[in-house]
């Protein structure tokens, strides 16, 4: 059986190299090509082992000036609790005033990271 | 009413434009927002990776309109919103702005500068000609982001997005997020107008087909989109036969491009240019009319809010420089003339007298390029050379031209993006 590759497209810079990461069963990145600089090899070994991304969604908000108040996580979770995150996100309701930076939900599906607003409204 | 400065637009470039006027010395500043908040589109832009250049770390769009508005605030430099300006005429040496509001009715302000802030909107279907019934569940892209991330209202469930513009893959990742199918995006043209980036993050992320070189030939439906049906374009870019895809879906998002908001410019009489459907500005970001001055979207679009700061910025110093007299007088103004793959630049043209040490000029090419090399010419003096490994449409592109460079005769430059020999 030959050994897994992932493609991908490095999004360090413009350039946007394609990458092919090759790995052994258990997930240990052997090699990254396609790329032209170190960033490159950098962000296709986490891109394949340990991706991560900044989730950014709305929340229910009563009393508010609007009927949502927009959130992000306040770190990087693991791309693989995106959904996790979003079904936690979905069910909460809060009430204003809520100020930028306010934790709305805090571990957000267990990642360690709080879901913070990323709005004002008083 | 009477003003020194009066900003049209509370979005990026009036709020940037406004707190670097101040800065300058102006006191006497107005900005005229006609959303009943300052902000403007990031307000709806809840996405992160704003701010990298500017503060060195990756806000969403709110979280950046802020840190602007908290400045004009402590500033104290006023504005009225709930506000939308009508017109704009030449009156003596200054300007009469005519707005309306539902606190105030109509108001009549008279500016000695006006600065241009009015974004840009999104191309609608009517600009498209595609065929098929006229149903509802046709949203611009941006329509959509405004509905979701404001309203909290979801506007479909099944959504095929036409355009792959930077709004389009957000809100292909968006309505992802919140529930909905994304079957598709098509884009007309052999390669993404988006970011790369977007195109990772928004669709491979989410295994969102990307359609380089289709579009939409038939949308069905009477009272809703029931489909629409996909087909392959040729290098025409006319749909070839044989080729056509039915997609069930009850929401079609258009993300087809951006076209500066310039009525107001026009009333004025401010010349607009043909590639940009922004006003032609000289260094100092002013227009053929003495005192009114552009930056921003309604300038030329942007892809990264942080150029858009940078840019009002110094429309806003020069601004203040024009009302409290402390402008050189000028003359026309060294033309640049876009040459090879440049599509345009912004300034139009450069005043060596009249601009700082340093300007920056704006640009974009009209196709992708790898190994490309970028030339400032002054007849058959080459002044500046840069490789550039790769360049596209999407992305905009600035040099800084020197003043010291700019002794010469007065001859016309050219900036010309071509590939390397």
């Amino acid at each position: 059986m030959s050994l897994p590759i992932v493609e991908l497209t490095c999004i360090s810079c413009p350039l946007g190299c394609p990458l092919k990461v090759e790995t052994d069963n258990e997930g240990k990145v052997l090699s990254v090509t396609g790329n032209t600089c170190r960033r490159g090899e950098d962000y296709g070994r986490k891109e394949v082992t340990a991706p991560t991304r900044t989730v950014t969604s709305t929340v229910r908000l009563k009393g508010g000036s609007a009927p949502v108040v927009s959130v992000r996580t306040k770190g990087d979770v693991p791309k693989s609790r995106i959904f996790a995150v979003m079904e936690e996100i979905r069910g909460a309701v809060i009430t204003a005033p809520v100020h930028i930076g306010d934790v709305v939900i805090p571990d957000i599906a267990g990642t360690g990271v709080d879901l913070i607003a990323t709005r004002e409204d008083v | 009413m009477e003003h020194d400065i009066v900003i049209i637009g509370g979005g990026p470039a009036g709020l940037a434009a406004a707190i670097a006027a101040r800065e300058a010395g102006a006191s006497d500043i107005l900005i005229l927002e006609r959303e009943k908040e300052l902000g403007g589109i990031l307000n709806q832009c809840i996405h992160n990776g704003f701010g990298l250049h500017t503060f060195k770390e990756e806000l969403t769009g709110p979280e950046y309109a802020a840190r602007y508005i908290v400045k004009v605030k402590e500033m104290g430099i006023p504005y009225l919103l709930s506000t939308t300006v009508v017109d704009l005429q030449r009156e003596g040496d200054g300007i009469t702005v005519t707005s309306v509001s539902k606190k105030d009715g109509l108001l009549q302000t008279r500016a000695k500068a006006v600065v241009l802030a009015m974004g840009c909107r999104e191309r609608p279907r009517g600009a498209l000609n595609i065929p098929g019934t006229r149903p509802a569940g046709i949203f611009s892209a941006g329509t959509a982001q405004r509905l979701v991330n404001l309203e909290g209202y979801m506007p479909g469930k099944r959504v095929v997005i036409l355009g792959s513009g930077d709004i389009g893959l957000i809100m292909a990742r968006r309505m992802t997020l919140e529930g909905a199918k994304v079957l598709c995006v098509a884009e007309l043209q052999p390669y993404s107008g988006g970011l790369k980036r977007n195109i990772v993050q928004c669709l491979d992320d989410y295994g969102i087909p990307l359609k380089l070189s289709h579009t939409v030939v038939d949308i069905r439906g009477k009272e809703r989109v029931t489909g629409v049906t996909i087909a392959r374009v040729g290098e025409d870019l006319r749909p070839i036969p044989g080729t056509e895809e039915d997609y069930d879906c009850d929401t079609l998002l258009l993300s087809v491009g951006l076209l500066p908001e310039n009525e107001l410019s026009r009333a004025v009489g401010v010349d607009i240019a043909p590639v940009t459907g922004g006003p032609v500005v000289n260094e100092s970001l002013e227009t053929n009319i003495p005192g009114v001055f552009a930056c921003g979207n309604v300038l030329h679009v942007h892809d990264l809010v942080d150029y858009v700061s940078q840019e009002a910025a110094g429309a806003g110093r020069n601004a203040a420089r024009y009302v409290l007299g402390e402008r050189a007088p000028g003359g026309a103004g060294i033309p640049i003339v876009p040459a090879g793959a440049v599509r345009y630049t912004v300034p139009c043209t450069i005043d060596p007298e009249r601009m700082d040490g340093e300007a920056t000029v704006r640009f974009r090419v009209g196709r992708n390029m790898r190994k490309a090399v970028v030339t400032l010419r002054a007849g058959d003096k080459e002044l500046i050379r840069r490789k550039r490994p790769v360049m596209a449409p999407g992305e905009m592109e600035q040099l800084t031209i020197k003043r010291e460079w700019l002794t010469g005769g007065g001859e016309a430059l050219a900036l010309e993006a071509r590939e390397e020999e």
